[in-house]
């Protein structure tokens, strides 16, 4: 199964939009990731790093970050497992994003570019 | 004491000096990042310089590229903020291009693949009020004063920093349209970058160091012209 790392600048906001997207996510592995290594609000390469390896199950990882430094902190990340586990960062709101590719994940059989996709299909959603 | 030791040694004096500056800067760093950012600039780049402090302990007898490398990895890890992917992650990169030794010829590939990598990853052009402001008149000045005007190392150096000095003025007047900043839209007018800013700091350290080792003197100006004297035939 498709796993989805959350990558926020803060951990507490990363958990919130796990248990979010959970709801509808039923089985699918959605890891939280955020702070800076003195717990403040930031994020690392190395923690993303980390949070991808531990999600992935063979199947490959989407990562959905909030704000500049986060993307760019997944990139790093992405890059440090390439060889090894397929990883890619999805353009999308982070909360909508999440869900979104949750709700793809959980079904058996389902491609990462599938869930990327999903994932990408939030960008221009409309609230009202 | 081999050659490549010799330069393991400057670069561990390079560290220390840029770690001493962030130290003594950190709360101004931080002002600067509060007025228009997150507030956590100084922080965030004095943690990350502690770390590469501890990293490269012991590393005295590694190749100059090596302990470069590392000290590009502790900022990635430890920085925790946008300077921690664009300082380390361009360091890291860019230490490929010293693994023969540090020349004038190699100091400019570094100095390329840095910009280089920082682009790529940050995605910020001239005039976006970023460390890219201060950093592309500083590669561009040093490139061509070496290789074009072959100028003794130091000059060049020294109208590099001038030249990243200028660039960081230049940050005090432009709207952001990267990073943080760029949230703030018009209210980020008037105030000095502080990516730029630490860049410049970094690059004045690495001047200081290097006058202890090279010929000449540093002859900084600013705001002198960058272009030498056409000389007299």
């Amino acid at each position: 199964m498709v796993s989805i790392v959350v990558v926020s600048h803060s951990k507490k906001a990363a958990e919130g939009i796990r248990d979010v997207a959970q709801e509808m996510g039923g089985d699918a592995t959605i890891r939280p990731v955020g702070g800076d290594p003195d717990g403040g609000i930031g994020t690392t390469a190395p923690a993303i790093e980390e949070a991808i390896r531990e999600a992935d199950d063979g199947t490959g990882v989407v990562v959905i970050a909030d704000l500049g430094s986060a993307v760019m902190n997944a990139e790093i990340a992405v890059e440090a497992v390439e060889g090894g586990i397929e990883a890619v960062i999805a353009d999308a709101p982070i909360l909508e994003g999440t869900l979104n590719a949750a709700v793809s994940a959980a079904q058996s059989d389902v491609a990462l570019s599938e869930v990327l996709d999903r994932a990408e299909e939030t960008r221009g959603m409309e609230k009202l | 004491m081999s050659e490549s030791n010799e330069q393991t040694e400057v670069v561990l004096e390079v560290l220390q000096a840029i770690a001493d500056r962030i130290e003594a800067e950190k709360s101004h760093l931080t002002d600067l990042d509060s007025a228009i950012g997150d507030a956590d600039h100084g922080a965030n780049m004095h943690r990350g310089f502690q770390q590469a402090l501890e990293e490269v302990n012991g590393m005295e007898d590694e190749e100059p590229a090596a302990v470069v490398k590392t000290i590009g990895t502790a900022l990635i890890s430890e920085v925790g903020g946008a300077a921690g992917p664009l300082y380390g992650g361009s360091i890291m990169s860019a230490s490929a291009e010293l693994v023969d030794g540090i020349t004038a010829e190699s100091s400019v590939a570094f100095a390329e693949a840095y910009l280089e990598k920082l682009q790529d990853r940050g995605d910020a052009r001239v005039g976006d009020k970023t460390m890219v402001d201060a950093l592309v008149p500083a590669v561009h000045t040093y490139k061509k004063s070496i290789e074009s005007d072959e100028l003794p190392p130091l000059t060049a150096l020294s109208k590099a920093v001038d030249a990243a000095e200028r660039g960081v003025d230049f940050t005090v007047g432009l709207r952001a349209s990267k990073g943080r900043a760029s949230y703030l839209g018009w209210r980020s007018v008037g105030h000095q970058d502080p990516g730029a800013t630490s860049t410049l700091y970094m690059l004045e350290e690495i001047l200081e160091v290097a006058a202890d080792h090279l010929d000449g003197e540093i002859v900084r100006d600013a705001y002198s012209p960058t272009i030498p004297d056409e000389e007299e035939s």
